[in-house]
């Protein structure tokens, strides 16, 4: 399928949204064209392409909304699509929480979340990039499993009130996990772009093995509270449970770690440390984004932690209505402010500490407090008078990322980084913590 | 259906906040919608086409899947219905062994020369990659079963049960909980038809209708004066059955702390005693740390079970093909060869299988055409198999696969994923508060909550909804702020006592995660309540 153009889209989204017959419509329509290759046991396993569009109309009278999609684009189609969601409006209870669709919005520029080297990947790139990462594993004598995904896409909306929105991204993404052979060392890296040109799978798979044949031989030290540095790849999965926890109806309810007795909200509040500033901007170089949300709002740069005070919550128009202030919708990329060191300064700063390459199967404890349990994985060292002495086996943590900000001790500069848990890229720098909490040892390699 | 999906179509949980509006596992459609099957000789006629597609261009090997899958949600919260979604997903994979390896291709454009262009893609990558390939695929014989059909064995669809049926049901399921002092409530009923159809170049054509349903609610208590709050989450199992699961039965019901449900849910009466035990638990004891002896429900174990035996007894874990997300396994192949591996005590019995009725993984075939069965997987304790599919069958020395291959849609590709995998229930005669009264210090858990498990499934951490101190024999009170943590060799070896049969129940899951990019699968695990000694309990309270 091609990418189509904005023309096009507001061209057939026009012609679809001429059919209705409601008090509102709303039709959003998007598709991908995607392929992807999973390699393990240093050889290819699965792969495969897919192409997809979808279109999706909304169609309300009064609070009574109904929703159907179609994918198929010829006029009587769309014209029985449109009619079926106005006949599921009409049998559908009245939601009291509905709200109008939204007016004209004015949309900043589109950042270069397309790139055109990106949607033109075919299968004989994705193997021989896979193919440079298998090299250097067969060379290391390691075992590598890892997977490459490279995927196109456009986005677009219109709605009877006048809005419309368009929207094109590219994205490919990659993560390697090179094991040694007799099963006692691992390690793990990995990246996302929109842009192909940078993403550079024989360097990273370096990286990866570097940490493998680190790792063999791991010695158990006692669960306890560590200075730890948590490269991006560990810290963006624990940071992800702060940042998207930011919404205000749930903290207003009562039911939220930003709540506070008797109805108030830590909104305004210092709640980490002053050195901690979260942000998103849809314009950053390096992690471009969309310029509008799924319901239309455009996408600004706005800050969410800033100087460690709550500066912001995300609102559902619903709850902004109710609540008597702007709704704002959730980001759809975080960047954490860092400093100028390196890693590898951040490590000679550390008197005795330990090194964290990627944390795993992280789950929610306690929403009261956000505390979460995990496991390190993949390349955990032990760090003596600024060096890497000797690896550790894993550990299971069991933190907040609330307090681990307050005990933030030192930021290093922030890189784009790919989440293992939800697959969301972020930019976010490797963090030096006093006083993390592991409590128990894991035999796991 | 994709985990965080549902959280963005429920609104449960906080990854909800990071999606887009826009549904991206499938495509919202009007109740009523068609949603009867598409004609078995049109899809029959599709799959020929594609088979001959990719044998023209060189596949040795091709299968070909066509799915629909309808899902739909009814969401409410107190007193109003907040969402009422329809989803459906209609396509094709397309999956070809060419040059002695794997290639896949789907689309959602069914005309013939859409189809046959994605079969010759499918050859195309299969041929592309074959370049880095370093052995070919090996696949285990299979027979044609010509053309057949299964269908789970629901008594009503709970598709075509009335929309109001369902609302009044969980408004009523709210106003339950909310009579009964909670401050908030959401309830949820989540409905799913799978309608496959498989066929491949072995000379299958098998037909599949499959039915699941989960009802779940979250219930929430807040102390206005400390701020303080706590839930009680729902203890019904998500079941391959239909909506007849929703009709209560006493006979289905064990009674005791708290009323637990066998194969009939009675969601109302689970919403009264979630408010009380939310309030309860806003008042209860916090836990002190040390070793207790565990009473595990089967409304917490089955979780236990799935983290601990499920996965670490994948075939495709063990061999390295998840090490780059999902993580390897500590069974290696060595501890199964041994015949001797003691994975647990002489209580612990434990099997895979894929017929077992109202169970969410009962098909009547899996993903490559392959029947499904029953086998054992620790046996008196010893690991005695894993869960394999064609391509790693004789790896192990099996004739034939173990129907262990699955793909949460057409659009995915099919792979290893976990059969149902139950403990057995204990010989002897011995219910719950048999059990408890020879227990002198021990915790009795109800519900599942927090879980997380390292890469090799040795080091875990699980919580529960419902935590009851036990002391002599009997039960003291409820305590709070419990996580028990253990590794898996040493948790099953100290299985001290199974129930009996008469306390056998389902638990499971929906949204299984694996592979990449990943996939989702619906499970069930089945057992008796059981204890365990010794296990080390932690204290989970914190300050911010």
């Amino acid at each position: 399928m091609a990418i189509l153009t904005e023309d096009e889209c507001r061209a057939i989204l026009k012609k679809a949204l001429g059919y209705s017959k409601a008090d509102e419509c709303e039709i959003n329509f998007g598709g991908s064209d995607s392929g992807n290759i999973r390699y393990a046991r240093n050889t290819v396993s699965t792969s495969g392409s897919l192409s997809q569009t979808s279109m999706v109309i909304s169609s309300a009278f009064g609070k009574k909304l109904g929703v159907v999609t179609t994918n198929e684009y010829d006029d009587a189609s769309v014209e029985k699509a449109v009619r079926l969601s106005e006949e599921l409006a009409q049998l559908a209870p009245e939601n009291p929480e509905f709200v109008s669709f939204l007016g004209p919005q004015t949309y900043a520029p589109r950042s270069k979340t397309f790139v055109p080297e990106t949607a033109t990947i075919t299968p004989a790139l994705r193997t021989d990039m896979v193919g440079k990462s298998l090299d250097t594993a067969k060379e290391n004598k390691l075992i590598a499993a890892g997977f490459l995904q490279n995927s196109a896409g456009f986005s677009s909306m219109m709605n009877s009130h006048g809005l419309f929105a368009y929207n094109t991204s590219t994205d490919v993404n990659f993560s390697v996990t090179l094991r040694s052979e007799d099963g006692t060392g691992s390690g793990y890296s990995t990246k996302g772009y929109n842009d192909v040109s940078k993403l550079d799978t024989l360097a990273f798979t370096k990286i990866a093995a570097q940490k493998a044949t680190g790792s063999k031989g791991a010695k158990a030290i006692e669960p306890g509270k560590y200075t730890v540095i948590l490269e991006p790849a560990a810290g963006i999965v624990l940071l992800e449970q702060l940042y998207g926890g930011l919404d205000a109806r749930s903290a207003d309810e009562g039911r939220s770690f930003l709540s506070k007795p008797g109805g108030k909200t830590k909104l305004g509040e210092k709640m980490v440390d002053e050195r901690v500033n979260i942000y998103s901007d849809p314009s950053h170089p390096d992690l471009p984004t969309g310029s509008w949300a799924g319901d239309g709002q455009p996408q600004v740069k706005r800050s969410w932690i800033e100087k460690g005070v709550v500066k912001n919550f995300t609102y559902s128009r619903y709850w902004a209505q109710k609540q008597g202030v702007k709704p704002i919708p959730n980001p759809d990329g975080i960047i954490m402010e860092g400093g100028n060191a390196t890693l590898e300064e951040l490590i000679k700063g550390t008197e005795k500490g330990i090194l964290v390459t990627r944390l795993w199967y992280i789950r929610p404890v306690d929403p009261q407090t956000l505390l979460f349990t995990g496991l390190t994985r993949d390349g955990t060292f032990y760090i003596e008078n600024g060096q890497i002495k000797f690896p550790i086996k894993n550990l299971r943590f069991n933190e907040s990322p609330v307090i681990m900000l307050n005990n933030l001790d030192a930021l290093g500069k922030s890189e784009r980084t790919v989440s293992g848990e939800s697959g969301q890229n972020a930019l976010i720098p490797p963090m030096r913590i006093r006083d993390f909490t592991f409590t128990s040892l894991s035999d796991a390699v | 259906m994709k985990r965080k999906d549902f959280l963005y179509l429920t609104g449960m949980g906080i990854s909800a906040s990071m999606l887009s509006r826009i549904p991206v596992f499938g495509s919202p459609v009007l109740p009523g919608h068609d949603m009867s099957p598409v004609d078995v000789a049109l899809k029959k006629r599709m799959a020929d086409v594609v088979l001959n597609a990719a044998r023209s261009k060189g596949a040795t090997y091709t299968d070909v899947r066509i799915g629909r899958y309808l899902n739909q949600f009814v969401v409410t919260r107190e007193n109003k219905v907040e969402n009422i979604v329809d989803t459906q997903s209609y396509g094709m994979g397309i999956r070809v062994i060419a040059n002695g390896c794997w290639g896949f291709a789907a689309t959602d454009k069914l005309d013939n020369d859409s189809i046959a262009k994605a079969a010759e893609l499918a050859v195309a990558i299969a041929k592309e990659n074959a370049r880095i390939q370093t052995d070919p695929v090996q696949l285990v014989p299979q027979k044609g079963h010509g053309e057949v059909s299964w269908k789970t064995p629901i008594e009503r669809n709970a598709f075509e049960v009335p929309m109001k049926e369902k609302t009044d049901l969980l408004l009523s399921v709210n106003d339950a909980a909310m009579k009964g002092g909670a401050n908030y409530v959401n309830s949820i009923l989540f409905l799913v038809n799978e309608q496959k159809y498989f066929a491949s170049t072995d000379g299958s054509y098998i037909d599949q209708d499959i039915h699941r349903i989960w009802p779940l609610f979250a219930v929430t208590k807040i102390d206005s004066k400390t701020g303080k709050f706590e839930t009680r989450q729902s203890l019904s199992a998500p079941r391959g059955m239909g909506y007849e699961y929703m009709t209560p039965r006493e006979s289905d019901k064990i009674k005791g702390v708290t009323t637990l449900y066998k194969d009939r849910y009675d969601m109302l009466e689970d919403a009264r005693a979630a408010a009380t035990q939310a309030d309860q638990k806003l008042k209860a004891k916090s836990v002190e740390a040390g070793k207790y002896d565990l009473v595990l429900d089967p409304s917490h174990l089955w979780l236990t079970i799935h983290e601990s035996v499920g996965h670490p007894t994948e075939l495709d874990r063990v061999l390295g093909y998840e090490a780059n997300f999902a993580g390897t396994s500590f069974l290696t192949l060595d501890k199964w060869e041994s015949k001797k591996f003691n994975f647990g005590s002489k209580n612990v019995n434990i099997v895979a299988d894929k017929t077992q009725v109202g169970s969410l993984g009962a098909v009547g075939y899996d993903d490559e055409g392959v029947e499904a069965k029953k086998w054992d997987i620790i046996k008196d304790g010893i690991l005695v198999n894993y869960q394999a599919i064609r391509d790693q069958a004789h790896i192990i020395g099996l004739k034939e696969s173990q129907g262990c291959c699955y793909s949460q849609s057409w659009q995915d590709v099919q792979f290893q994923r976990m059969a149902n995998i139950s403990l057995q229930p204990g010989k002897v005669p011995m219910g719950v508060n048999d059990m408890i009264k020879n227990v002198e210090k021990g915790i009795y858990i109800i519900g599942d909550s927090s879980f997380s498990i390292d890469q090799q499934r040795y080091n875990f951490q699980f919580s529960g909804q419902l935590y009851y101190e036990i002391k002599n024999g009997k039960i003291v009170g409820m305590l709070n702020d419990v996580a028990y943590q253990s590794n898996t060799q040493e948790f099953w070896n100290s299985c001290a006592a199974v129930c009996d049969a008469n306390d056998y129940r389902l638990g499971g899951s929906f949204f299984d995660g694996k592979g990449q990019p990943m996939q989702a699968s619906a499970v069930s695990h089945g057992s008796s309540t059981a204890l365990f000694k010794g296990v080390n309990v932690i204290n989970t309270a914190r300050k911010i």
